[in-house]
């Protein structure tokens, strides 16, 4: 927030009313470039609800969202992916019937030129560009680790593991500056966990990119977040780096509730 | 053992069969092309010009082309359209108003005529080439197409539907009243005593269609059949028809992907429509007749249920469903098993059963191949090695 940081992504009093219910109430951060930055909560902290928020699923009702110098405040959610904020689902969200490369094709979409009468004429530029988005795919897809083998495999098809590689090579393939993950080590052993955390890393390292993450793992929260959010009832309780964040009394609270965290302090 | 193992790997297997059938790759789609093409070029010349087969087959081409154009709409995109009869009918009033005597009054009665010739030439009423009608007619629907998929955006599933059906039931409405809608010095349509006669096809360098030797018109409904059939195939393996598949399958990841939804999806009604206008005009030259009773609900059904026959957003299987519920609805109930019920001593027409035996056919469907007579087919692969191992030996366990 302060101005001399460069932040990739910025919110200002973001609020989401549904109806009566506030989900996420004035809730104001940033996201440095280049870094790693989580948000944790309880669940039905409002997590979910932010990061729809930024990719534009939702429209907040009031605040102000800055991506990369742009307001994006409200935007739809193709044009926000094409300035290049990319995401993952807390469910995973394949397109079911459609290889994994397809998949992934489809995530560069908005890179993607071709339209109604190119596509039917078959242009030697659609031609191009076609051969281009479906090599990039399979260098996508051996990027986060998809056996070859299962390229032209049914997304649907694919492990559970498998399917979480294939959502976010999807994300990656549109050359985000931020990639959002909403808890991407969810239903993954300790080992798989270890192996994306020092993924994420690379990415940031290799590939210039911002990440924010949403996660339960702490080990995975602690081990690769340079500032961490915490939400409870959709409100900031804490901002600031892992040890910080760890030692918060507001923090334990909101986990452990009131008598609980007195007992612990006590 | 292995008899007794074989049964639960059947079952285990049966389910998958939806998404098992092997992609044919392009060379081979080409060569399955050719030869269905080749082989239906060929056909009229062993067929009487002007017999009943004939006349079957070129209504058959004409759903063809409805049926693939709906299928971009219902099975690419995964837009459940229930009002596909309007664009039919706007095809079809598209020629009749720029191809029959209906404006009598055009040109101060002396008609307006537009690169025709023939007997036509001096007839009153407005007479413009065929070839102009048609691109008219496909203008004309796909901005229908649009229209109606407007007010659908922001709805999903079954509210699409309502949507639609309501939409094609307005136009149906339109079309049956719209002879007491005064217009331009007549009326809006002919109602239900329907504009005829309707000029014949007039193609350049061709002579003028007659209505006793078929094969011309048969030619040319294929004709259209391959021009529909080369832009499904180029659109379904596009950026476009990836983006159609990424909607129907998951509008949220779809959107949040970088797919704009309104401009897919009006693009998906707007080329579907185009195609139903295109065949809606080339049945009202064929039929001689717009005829407001033909634009019913009961129509849109039909298409639907050959796309559904055949297999929701497969090609090929959409040709095949199309083909095959046009032979049923126009040879084998009115023409080979008519009799039946009188020769089992009932008396009623067996035509007035037409939608009873389709809805039971769609529901023997449902039980037996719900994937459609040839589904949708997608990338295989090693899915007997892979998944297909796994739960095989499952099941023996």
């Amino acid at each position: 927030m302060s101005a001399q940081v460069d932040n990739i992504l910025e919110t200002v009093g973001v609020t989401k009313q549904f109806g009566g219910l506030t989900a996420v109430n004035d809730v104001s951060f940033a996201i440095p470039r280049k870094s790693i930055v989580s948000i944790i909560g309880p669940n039905g902290a409002g997590k979910t609800t932010f990061f729809n928020i930024l990719t534009g699923l939702y429209k907040p009702t009031t605040g102000k969202i800055t991506f990369d110098g742009a307001n994006i405040t409200g935007g739809r959610p193709d044009k926000i992916m094409a300035l290049g904020v990319a995401r993952t689902f807390q469910n995973i969200r394949m397109f079911g019937t459609m290889s994994a490369l397809e998949n992934v094709m489809v995530g560069q979409h908005a890179r993607m030129k071709a339209g109604l009468f190119g596509s039917i004429l078959r242009t030697p530029r659609v031609r191009r560009e076609e051969r281009q988005v479906r090599e990039k795919a399979a260098e996508m897809l051996e990027y986060v680790g998809l056996a070859k083998r299962y390229h032209d495999q049914l997304a649907i098809n694919l492990s559970y593991g498998d399917q979480r590689r294939v959502e976010i090579a999807r994300a990656l393939a549109s050359d985000p500056k931020l990639l959002l993950l909403d808890e991407p080590t969810a239903g993954m052993n300790p080992q798989e966990s270890d192996n994306l955390t020092r993924f994420m890393q690379t990415l940031r390292d290799e590939r210039g990119l911002s990440i924010l993450l949403i996660e339960h793992d702490m080990k995975v929260v602690m081990g690769v977040s340079e500032n961490i959010t915490v939400l409870d009832h959709g409100e900031k309780i804490a901002e600031g780096g892992p040890e910080e964040v760890r030692n918060n009394p507001h923090v334990v609270e909101a986990y452990l509730g009131k008598q609980a965290s007195q007992e612990v302090g006590g | 053992m292995t008899t007794a193992a074989a049964p639960p790997a059947e079952a285990a297997k049966a389910p998958r069969t939806r998404f098992r059938a092997p992609e044919l790759s392009p060379r081979q789609n080409l060569v399955v092309a050719v030869a269905v093409i080749g082989f239906a070029i060929i056909l009229p010349l062993f067929l009487d010009s002007g017999g009943n087969v004939m006349n079957n087959l070129v209504l058959a081409a004409a759903y063809v082309v409805m049926a693939l154009g709906l299928n971009i709409i219902v099975g690419f995109a995964g837009l459940l359209d229930l009002g596909y009869v309007a664009f039919f009918a706007i095809g079809a009033y598209v020629m009749g108003y720029f191809g029959s005597g209906f404006w009598s009054n055009a040109g101060g009665g002396e008609g307006v005529h537009f690169l025709v010739g023939g007997p036509v030439e001096n007839l009153p009423g407005i007479h413009f080439n065929f070839l102009i009608v048609l691109v008219l007619a496909v203008i004309a629907t796909t901005i229908a197409g649009i229209i109606i998929g407007l007010p659908t955006l922001r709805l999903r599933g079954d509210y699409i539907a309502i949507v639609t059906l309501a939409f094609g039931e307005i136009i149906g409405r339109i079309a049956i009243n719209g002879d007491e809608i005064k217009l331009f010095g007549g009326t809006l349509t002919a109602g239900r005593q329907g504009i005829t006669p309707v000029d014949k096809v007039d193609l350049p360098f061709f002579e003028r269609f007659q209505s006793l030797n078929l094969r011309p018109w048969y030619w040319l409904a294929l004709a259209m059949v391959v021009l529909v059939l080369f832009v499904n195939f180029r659109l379904r393996d596009s950026r476009l028809g990836r983006a159609w598949i990424a909607l129907r399958e998951d509008e949220v990841a779809a959107a949040s992907m970088g797919v704009p939804l309104v401009k897919t999806k009006l693009l998906a009604y707007g080329t579907g429509a185009a195609f139903g206008g295109m065949s809606g005009a080339f049945l009202a030259s064929y039929l001689n007749t717009v005829n407001a009773d033909q634009f019913q609900f009961a129509f849109s059904i039909f298409i639907l249920a050959m796309i559904i026959l055949g297999g929701l957003g497969s090609i090929w299987g959409v040709v095949l469903g199309a083909v095959v519920l046009s032979a049923i609805n126009n040879y084998f109930i009115p023409d080979v098993f008519n009799d039946v019920p009188s020769k089992i001593g009932l008396d009623f027409d067996l035509t007035e059963l037409s939608f009873g035996i389709f809805g039971f056919l769609l529901v023997i469907m449902m039980i037996l191949r719900p994937e459609g007579l040839l589904p949708q087919r997608r990338r295989q692969l090693e899915l007997e090695e892979g998944v297909g191992a796994e739960d095989a030996i499952e099941a023996k366990l």
